[in-house]
């Protein structure tokens, strides 16, 4: 179950970042700012070959003991960063391959709205709800 | 209370009502604001109002519940027609219009009065009365406001011309009503102002008092605001012709222009209001919003880029992030664009904003883009409203004039087929389209649904049907078993549905076919492969692998496609089937898989039952228990192999030599080979056996093709399907059993070369 959901700008910045239960939040800030390093990691070794193979679903960028952290990242360098419970062993790479791509799906959407300037924080709904879907049915 | 009987309209009506009034959907109206503001919009006195609580047992009660909601409706319906409040009343008064209610909601007037074609005209009515206090004076107030009795009066003329006007309980979808709203005139009750949808909540006995405080305030407010909030672009047309586009506006220009306009305006809103959905667009708003579109886009079937569309709508001033989610809102395909629908959605919520209304989640059901075209007058029925009533848009429906009964009825098809059309999220206006679609899904499942009782027997000659009887009889006890299946694991619970799902209909085909004799004699049988093959396609093992073979046990019908199996099988009892279903097409009834190797291990085990021959039992295993059943083969050693071959090999000498040939060949080769070949390869190897077991059952599932041929073009096409989902059973087994066969030669070199190290000096 996603406890935490980041969408991270080309830049390194979130520019959404939600997590619960909220009392862990900034753990959980914290583990998705260090999951950057993995990520760019990746993309470097990955983007060799041309952007267009690289593949979007990073996959499994490091585990803890209590959670696992899953990574992906857009053709624009924009990431989406999942924590995941580790107790939650039912999650299948399907599953969590399926929720980024409501993520990015929705992310979408978002920049597709005229009003939204890329590069400011997300503030859409359509894209909170999404998320606390996928928070929610995960937990 | 004595029992009341309403009529359909009145029942919708009331219905609609109760939930308006009942806010917290606890099912019971307490005497709260609204529904002292529906009974003080009935424009009845006091006295009225309070003797019918006391009919209806409110006052005993203490709250309204429904039946006394309705009552009290009742009542006043009977009240409004002069006539003597009884109890009797109730049921004996026929033909009751229902009750109106005028000043109360005021809210959607305005807005609403293309719902009502009589607001229009009310309206007219309005403009020329000046400023009577909002109607909502009511009786009640009498003159306690000073415009009261005009506004009164003309409320109640408006009143009994406007058709039933609902109670507006949906929230006020005129400006006007958003500027009440806005201005919210001094606490209590500001009724017109709007505080979502509700009429004003002033309890009933401050009503009277409130009311004319508010009413007073009210006229101070009346000038501008609507207008203004109205139009807050800056760029768009001058607050006048905004007006004159809107019909409300237009109301509240006059009345603007004459003090206490607003409470014209309220009682035109109140006319027009009634049950309209406060998110629906009035033509005159609608026209106005179409002719913005084409400032920007003179196309009107074209887009409007999403910059463009930012760049007005920013102009509205409502804030960013506000715009971001009108957007969010109304572009429903979310192209970045916006069509002409589009676009009047995303303006008439950027008005509502303005015009101090929440935002709804989701988008309303008469903002949504039509799908198809249909009339604007289709919005009227869908509403969703806004947020607080989103949760019931069976009510709105039914909260409708009875005027709009049209309205109503697309609901349940809306409902229905909004549920279905999992990509609507709202009911959509195209309901019919959508009910239709739900017609078409309905009828093609039958045909989808392959297995269905596929009348028609593949296999229709009477070889067969004598097969069949001989299978019948052996299948008996070979079909219980069928263990055939054990070892393909894989492949065989494809295959087996499959093969289940071609039992089962070659069942019913052989029921048809074989009516006479074979059938008949063993309905049991019949009925029992038929639920084997269920069973299979779940799990048994049975049948061979993968496609269970048509259930052996009823050589006749087992399985669809593989009456063959069974006119093969009958006679060798159960070994033929796997045979028969292992090739498709063409060999009819294989001929009992005398061919079949491991015979008597296949025969009881022949579980698929397409062999049931219990008499050659254990050559029986027809075709398809090798396929299924290499286990078998391999539990009764090779020894039984030999001998069903002879014994089988008498009934379809040919057929069975094809198999056994090719055990691992194409997987559509005739059944009889491939029998053989299990033969040969039974003693050698498990998973050979496995992979047979799966070729058998897939074979089995065979529909015997040839005799399909003789029937309808049902049942050919249904064979032929059969065929090809054999066929690709068969080739996944074929691929399979290859790999066996390399492992199994690889196991057999190492085997050797240990041989050979353990005996070195043994060949010197």
């Amino acid at each position: 179950m996603a406890v935490c959901i980041a969408v991270i700008a080309k830049e390194n910045y979130p520019l959404y970042i939600r997590s619960i239960p909220a009392e862990q939040e900034l753990k959980f800030h914290y583990t998705v700012h260090t999951s950057l390093d993995v990520v760019d990691e990746k993309v470097s070794a990955m983007g060799k070959a041309l952007v267009d193979q690289r593949e979007l679903y990073l996959g499994l960028l490091y585990p803890t003991e209590d959670y696992k952290v899953y990574g992906y990242v857009t053709n624009s360098k924009v990431k989406f960063v999942m924590v995941v419970d580790s107790s939650n062993t039912a999650l299948r790479d399907n599953e969590i391959r399926s929720m980024f791509r409501k993520l990015h799906n929705s992310y979408t959407d978002v920049m597709c709205n005229p009003f939204y300037n890329p590069g400011d924080r997300i503030h859409s709904r359509a894209f909170d709800n999404m998320v606390t879907s996928m928070m929610v049915q995960v937990c | 209370m004595e029992g009341l009987t309403l009529s359909d309209a009145e029942q919708k009506y009331y219905s609609d009502l109760f939930s308006y009034c009942d806010i917290e959907s606890t099912k019971k109206v307490a005497s709260n604001g609204r529904v002292v503001e529906l009974f003080r919009a009935a424009q009845l006195p006091n006295e009225v109002v309070l003797q019918i609580m006391e009919l209806c047992g409110a006052t005993r009660l203490g709250y309204f519940g429904r039946s006394q909601f309705y009552i009290a409706l009742k009542l006043v319906a009977v009240a409004q027609s002069g006539l003597p409040l009884r109890v009797e009343s109730i049921n004996t008064v026929k033909d009751l219009p229902l009750p109106r209610f005028g000043a109360s909601k005021n809210e959607q007037e305005s807005r609403h009065t293309t719902s009502y074609s009589s607001d229009t005209e009310n309206q007219g009515s309005y403009s020329g009365v000046i400023p009577p206090p909002p109607g909502r004076v009511q009786v009640k107030k009498g003159s306690v406001s000073h415009d009261a009795v005009q506004p009164r009066t003309s409320t109640d003329q408006q009143e009994s011309t406007s058709p039933v006007v609902s109670p507006q309980q949906s929230p006020p979808t005129s400006p006007h009503t958003w500027r009440k709203h806005n201005r919210h005139p001094s606490g209590g009750n500001n009724e017109r102002s709007l505080a979502g949808p509700g009429p004003f909540w002033s309890p009933f006995s401050e009503a009277q008092t409130g009311s004319s405080a508010g009413d007073a305030v009210w006229s101070g407010h009346s000038p501008p605001p609507p207008q203004e909030n109205w139009v807050s672009f800056a760029d768009t047309p001058p607050t006048s012709t905004l007006l004159a586009m809107h019909p409300a506006s237009v109301q509240d220009q006059t009345t603007v222009r004459t003090v206490a306009s607003a409470t014209t305006a309220n009682e035109i809103r109140r006319q027009s209001s009634s049950y309209d959905d406060p998110w629906k667009i009035t033509d005159e708003q609608r026209q106005y919003y179409v002719n913005q579109f084409k400032t920007i886009q003179p196309d009107l079937n074209g887009f409007i880029p999403g910059s463009a569309a930012k760049e007005f709508f920013t102009k509205s001033k409502l804030p960013i992030l506000e715009l971001s989610h009108i957007w969010e809102l109304s572009d429903f395909d979310k192209d970045g664009a916006l069509t002409l629908d589009e676009f009047c959605a995303a303006f008439h919520l950027v008005v509502a904003r303005k015009n101090g209304y929440d935002l709804p989640e989701k988008l309303p059901e008469s903002l949504m883009p039509k799908l198809i075209d249909l009339e604007d007058s289709a919005d009227v029925g869908d509403q969703s409203g806004e947020v607080g009533y989103s949760g019931s848009p069976a009510e709105a429906p039914p909260s409708k004039s009875p005027s709009m009964p049209s309205l109503n009825q697309t609901w349940p098809e809306l409902n229905q087929s909004s549920e279905q059309w999992e990509t609507f999220s709202e009911r959509s206006s195209s309901s019919q389209t959508l009910t239709q679609f739900d017609s078409n899904i309905a009828p093609a499942d039958p045909d989808t649904a392959i297995v269905h009782p596929v009348p028609i027997r593949m296999t229709p000659s009477k070889i067969h049907m004598q097969e069949m009887e001989l299978k019948r009889t052996g299948s008996d006890h070979t079909n219980p078993t069928s263990p055939l299946l054990v070892k393909p694991s894989d492949l065989s619970e494809e295959n087996k549905i499959n093969s289940s799902v071609k039992f089962v209909s070659g069942n019913t085909v052989a029921d048809g076919y074989s009516s006479s004799d074979s059938f008949t004699s063993d309905p049991e049988q019949i009925g029992n492969a038929v639920t084997r093959q269920r069973s299979h396609s779940g799990t048994s093992p049975d049948n061979t692998a993968p496609p269970p073979p048509p259930p052996r046990p009823h050589p006749s019908h087992s399985r669809s496609s593989s009456l063959d199996m069974n006119r093969t099988f009958p006679v060798t009892t159960g070994q033929q089937q796997a045979g028969v279903v292992a090739h498709p097409p063409a060999v009819p009834p294989r001929p009992q898989p005398s061919q079949v190797p491991g015979p008597h291990v296949h025969r009881p085990v022949d579980a698929e039952g397409l062999i049931t021959h219990t008499s050659t039992s254990p050559q029986q295993i027809p075709e398809q228990p090798n396929f299924a059943d290499f286990s078998q083969f391999e539990v009764f050693a090779a020894s039984n192999v030999n001998e069903e071959p002879d014994d089988e090999a008498e009934k379809h000498p040919e057929v069975l030599q094809g198999k056994s040939t090719t055990p691992l060949a194409p997987p559509p080769k005739p059944i009889r080979r491939r029998l053989k070949s299990e033969d040969e390869l039974r003693p050698e190897v498990d998973e050979h056996s496995q992979k047979t077991g799966v070729l058998a059952a897939v074979l089995s599932s065979q529909p015997s093709i040839p005799r399909s041929v003789g029937k309808d073009k049902k049942a050919i096409q249904a064979s032929i399907r059969r065929n090809k989902e054999t066929n690709t059973v068969l080739a996944r087994l074929n691929s399979e059993l290859q790999q066996q066969l390399k492992d199994v030669l690889e196991e057999r070199i190492s085997l050797e070369v240990q041989l050979e190290q353990l005996r070195p000096f043994s060949h010197l």
